[in-house]
């Protein structure tokens, strides 16, 4: 079990008032709520901003934490000392505010393990019932989204043991993703949340994110090539093998083509009733003069080509 | 122990699904009367005038357990949670939107 240092973790000095703390606890909420923050971490960070205000905003428990001493360090392989605990009345009775499941060993091992019954905030009585449901968030490449993929998840579901304290348990699912996810969309799983007071399982969201393509820019269901040209291919027009994501085309570039030109090759997208396009967007590259014969050929094309492509800009007087 | 399932019943939240308000209180754990809340407010906004006829997208039930959870973990009131998921919406829009580009 390692030590956590709650003080760290909040940002706050060790002789902060409980103004101080109740301040960087609302700072570092915000911050690190896992529906504003696009950190991959969030949700953990706010576990622990919360499981550190849990302790710190009750004076009994931050004195029995202090009492630990100051010498441990963060993430530092801890066991509480024999008489942990002795001349401090906390009980899990004490627990009025957040629901303390998916707090860390080290808490459990000195505040204990805490009941989920006591989850009745005043803002909260407009929903009847206490949702169970899980959310997670789950990374997945590109050509995964377009084929479909099997994956497996391990989550830490709670549930509720005989005794009434809440257990982490893990749990493996393999779930089938259909083909065509993208970015934002989520999958419920009906059932496979946490544990319900009275038996009913709350649902699984699972968010898709779409991990970076090296190619590949994606928007909604629509992906975004850039094809680099020459002048040449460019202006007499060709034709190009391209990559799509359900393989090799031959793309049919027109005479005249034009820097950030954009070729739609229809329905080669991400998989779907409608499925999205591929756009191949033209960038025309120029290749450098490398050598006398080079050099000579860009003059004669200067000399070949008498076009003016400024004339706006120069039309342009002062004032 | 882990124990391994095999998932049969996967729903992709896509943009085919519609909700009716009793679908919508079942997904997201919640009562009639808060979601009348919520359109009130211009957070959902489902098709179809009468509240009867109300069909709401896959992205209110997204909404709404966003502002369950902004509410309860924030403490942010209604007004504000509405304009929180409005300025999130538009990041989200102005990211696509670089990708475009």
């Amino acid at each position: 079990m390692q030590y956590k240092d709650y003080y760290k973790i909040m940002d706050v000095p060790k002789n902060a008032t409980q103004d101080e703390i109740k301040r960087a606890h609302r700072k570092l909420a915000r911050k690190y709520h896992p529906d504003v923050s696009k950190e991959v971490n969030a949700e953990q960070k706010f576990k622990e901003v919360g499981e550190a205000y849990e302790v710190l905003k009750d004076p009994q428990k931050r004195a029995a934490y202090d009492r630990i001493g100051g010498e441990w360090q963060h993430g530092q392989s801890f066991t509480p000392p024999p008489d942990w605990g002795a001349g401090f009345e906390f009980s899990s009775k004490t627990f009025t505010g957040g629901d303390s499941s998916g707090f860390s060993e080290f808490f459990e091992s000195l505040f204990g393990k805490t009941r989920p019954s006591a989850f009745h905030r005043t803002d909260n009585r407009k929903f009847f019932t206490q949702s169970n449901d899980q959310y997670s968030k789950l990374l997945i490449d590109l050509e995964e989204s377009y084929k479909g993929v099997t994956r497996s998840i391990s989550l830490q579901v709670p549930e509720i043991n005989k005794d009434g304290a809440i257990v982490h348990k893990l749990h493996t699912l393999r779930v089938k993703i259909p083909k065509g996810v993208i970015s934002g969309q989520r999958i419920r799983l009906a059932a496979q949340g946490g544990g319900g007071e009275r038996g009913r399982h709350g649902d699984l969201f699972l968010e898709i994110t779409l991990r970076q393509h090296r190619l590949f820019k994606v928007d909604g269901r629509d992906v975004f090539l850039e094809l680099p040209t020459t002048p040449w291919e460019a202006a007499l027009g060709t034709t190009l093998k391209v990559p799509t994501l359900g393989g090799q085309v031959e793309l049919k570039i027109p005479a005249g083509s034009q820097s950030g030109n954009k070729l739609r090759l229809k329905g080669r997208g991400l998989p779907s009733k409608e499925p999205g396009n591929q756009y191949v967007v033209i960038k025309v590259l120029i290749p450098r003069a490398e050598n006398e014969e080079q050099k000579v050929f860009y003059e004669n094309m200067a000399e070949l080509f008498p076009v003016n492509l400024r004339s706006e800009i120069e039309g342009y007087k002062d004032g | 122990m882990a124990k391994e399932i095999e998932i049969c019943t996967c729903l992709v939240m896509d943009e085919t699904i519609r909700l009716t308000l009793l679908e919508l209180c079942d997904l997201g754990k919640t009562n009639a009367e808060w979601i009348l809340e919520l359109v009130d407010e211009g957070v959902l906004e489902p098709e179809g005038s009468a509240v009867d006829e109300w069909l709401f997208d896959t992205n209110a039930l997204k909404r709404l357990q966003m502002v369950q959870r902004l509410q309860n973990d924030l403490r942010v009131n209604l007004p504000g949670t509405a304009l929180a998921l409005d300025l999130l919406e538009e990041i989200e829009a102005l990211k696509a939107q670089i990708i475009r580009q």
